[in-house]
């Protein structure tokens, strides 16, 4: 498979063809996504109470992870913190995965103008960093998950569409599809039967790298007091709440949210490679 | 020479006629003054070395392509323009002429089974029959060879001839008055070609299908068509009965061609000298 996708300079040494990390990461993920769905019973404690006199106290019996600054379980805001920093992503990566395929298949499929004004315009989207963009819409719209998830939503768009459109641009010229059109199919019905099924893999791939990369731009936006509403768990705002932790020489509860955040990105990033290698292998 | 207009054992019932048929890539004429005619059940060989025209011929009469100037006229219909918007003209177009492509590794969608790709076919353009689509399935697959057991397979876990053979199948299933085999065999080793050429042989007499034979190989022509058209540079250079042009060539190209033919006592150099005194 020639064609790359996207990857972050410093995460792209990572090699995913030893099969135990794949499965480590793929473990992971599974208990994440497990904790996030079940937050609720699996918290052991309320992550919102709040007891001053107990703050900043070590591990402990009933406080495995031992307690932040207001006193509140670092254990069930983890477990309940990973419902928002999941969540959060996978908005990102539907909005862009969706919008993107469509507006990278019409571009591919029918080519000519449509395709010069849809690629010129998803890369005007490359001239603003993402996090900016959400920096943006979060200062007009005021607090809320909503508009960052948007707006990060449509600063990863060019990155499915442009991959979306090489791969339909290749998969145009195989001469399956020309075989399809002599048999008297129409275009838009070889392009949802055959064309969109054969590409699906490889863009999935990249949207579920993507969405590690949207899950650090959440919660370095939710880190800056953006985003996520002040009282709702969260990783990046567990960070940021920790920050006067370290400083009085108890850093557990922002190291935590931290090693989460780093882990769950790193095992996107390796299942997601891992998959696109697979599906890559496949076809030769 | 490239006035000829062929015509096959019967002269009125003619399903494919091609007339003055030009096509230009920029400054390449690719085909240039090509006429010939295609009788019902007939089988028509187009012969050439690479980059004769004959393949942007095929193409031209399927609809892949079109003709600068020329005329394509299937079953009495002018089919030289783009094929028509919408579904009916599309259908109708795909029920005159077929084609089965030069590579079956990459004519086939990896991802459909075969019993897929044939049922796909049969409803788009007999959705009047479902009932009796799984009957006609397995009777295509019976009609090119293959068993219940290709019927779930991938295209991936097929071999070259048993997948050229789906995509003969799948021609088929269409039902249409002429086939286009651009290179059908080429890919494939040689005995398989024998056996894909025996069951195209059956198929012409059991369906009274029409063939158009586009081959460099002079051996398959001998084997399955009754006219051939030899091209060079994108024009005719000699027509008539296939046993007449192969045993009695009459242009000297044809006869380079012939020579080409690796057999005992042959003379690459010789070939190469001639074919430099024909340019």
């Amino acid at each position: 498979m020639t064609i790359a996708l996207v990857r972050r300079p410093g995460l792209a040494r990572i090699r995913s063809d030893r099969s135990w990390l794949h499965l480590l990461c793929l473990g992971f993920l599974g208990l994440v996504v497990v904790l996030a769905l079940f937050a609720p019973w699996l918290s052991p404690h309320d992550p919102n109470a709040v007891d001053l006199g107990n703050a900043l106290a070590g591990p402990s019996g009933a406080h495995p992870l031992g307690v932040d600054g207001s006193g509140r379980d670092t254990a069930s805001r983890l477990i309940t913190g990973a419902r928002t920093s999941l969540l959060g992503p996978l908005g990102v990566v539907v909005f862009s995965t969706v919008a993107g395929v469509v507006v990278g298949v019409a571009a591919g499929w029918r080519g000519g103008w449509l395709d010069s004004v849809l690629s010129r315009s998803t890369e005007l989207v490359f001239a603003f960093p993402g996090l900016l963009l959400a920096l943006l819409i979060v200062s007009i719209y005021g607090e809320g998950l909503i508009a960052p998830v948007v707006a990060l939503g449509v600063a990863y768009l060019p990155y499915v569409s442009r991959l979306t459109r090489s791969l339909v641009l290749a998969e145009r010229s195989r001469p399956y599809v020309e075989a399809y059109r002599v048999q008297g199919h129409s275009g838009l019905q070889i392009c949802l039967r055959h064309v969109l099924p054969n590409i699906a893999p490889v863009v999935l791939a990249q949207s579920t790298i993507n969405f590690g990369y949207a899950l650090i731009d959440l919660a370095g936006l939710s880190f800056l007091g953006l985003g996520v509403p002040a009282l709702t768990p969260d990783w990046g705002r567990m960070v940021f709440d920790g920050e006067s932790a370290i400083q009085s020489g108890y850093p557990l509860c922002a190291i935590l949210p931290c090693v989460a955040i780093v882990l769950t990105v790193v095992a996107f990033n390796v299942v997601g490679e891992r998959w696109a290698d697979q599906v890559a292998r496949r076809d030769r | 020479m490239t006035e000829t207009v062929l015509t096959g054992t019967v002269l009125t019932d003619t399903v494919l006629e091609v007339s003055g048929l030009h096509r230009s890539f920029g400054a390449v004429q690719a085909v240039h003054d090509v006429s010939f005619s295609l009788a019902r059940g007939g089988s028509l060989g187009i012969v050439g070395e690479s980059g004769s025209g004959k393949t942007t011929t095929a193409r031209i009469v399927v609809g892949l392509e079109h003709a600068d100037t020329g005329e394509v006229r299937l079953l009495g219909r002018d089919r030289s323009g783009p094929v028509g918007r919408g579904r009916r003209p599309r259908l109708e177009r795909a029920r005159e002429v077929q084609m089965v492509f030069q590579d079956p590794f990459l004519s086939l969608d990896p991802r459909t089974s075969v019993h897929g790709v044939l049922r796909e076919t049969l409803r788009l353009h007999f959705p009047e029959r479902r009932a009796d689509h799984e009957r006609r399935i397995a009777e295509l697959l019976e009609q090119v060879g293959l068993g219940a057991r290709e019927a779930g397979a991938l295209p991936r876990q097929l071999s070259g001839g048993q997948r050229q053979r789906v995509a003969i199948a799948r021609a088929l299933a269409v039902e249409p008055a002429v086939l286009v085999l651009d290179e059908a065999v080429a890919a494939l080793d040689v005995s398989v070609q024998a056996q894909i050429l025996n069951l195209l042989a059956d198929i012409r007499t059991e369906t009274g299908i029409g063939y158009l034979f586009i081959t460099h190989d002079l051996g398959v022509v001998r084997c399955v068509t009754e006219d051939v058209v030899v091209m060079r540079h994108g024009r005719i250079v000699e027509a008539g009965p296939t046993a007449q042009v192969l045993d009695d060539p009459q242009h000297p190209y044809t006869r380079l061609l012939l020579d080409s033919v690796p057999r005992p006592g042959w003379d690459p150099k010789g070939i190469a000298a001639a074919r430099r005194a024909l340019l």
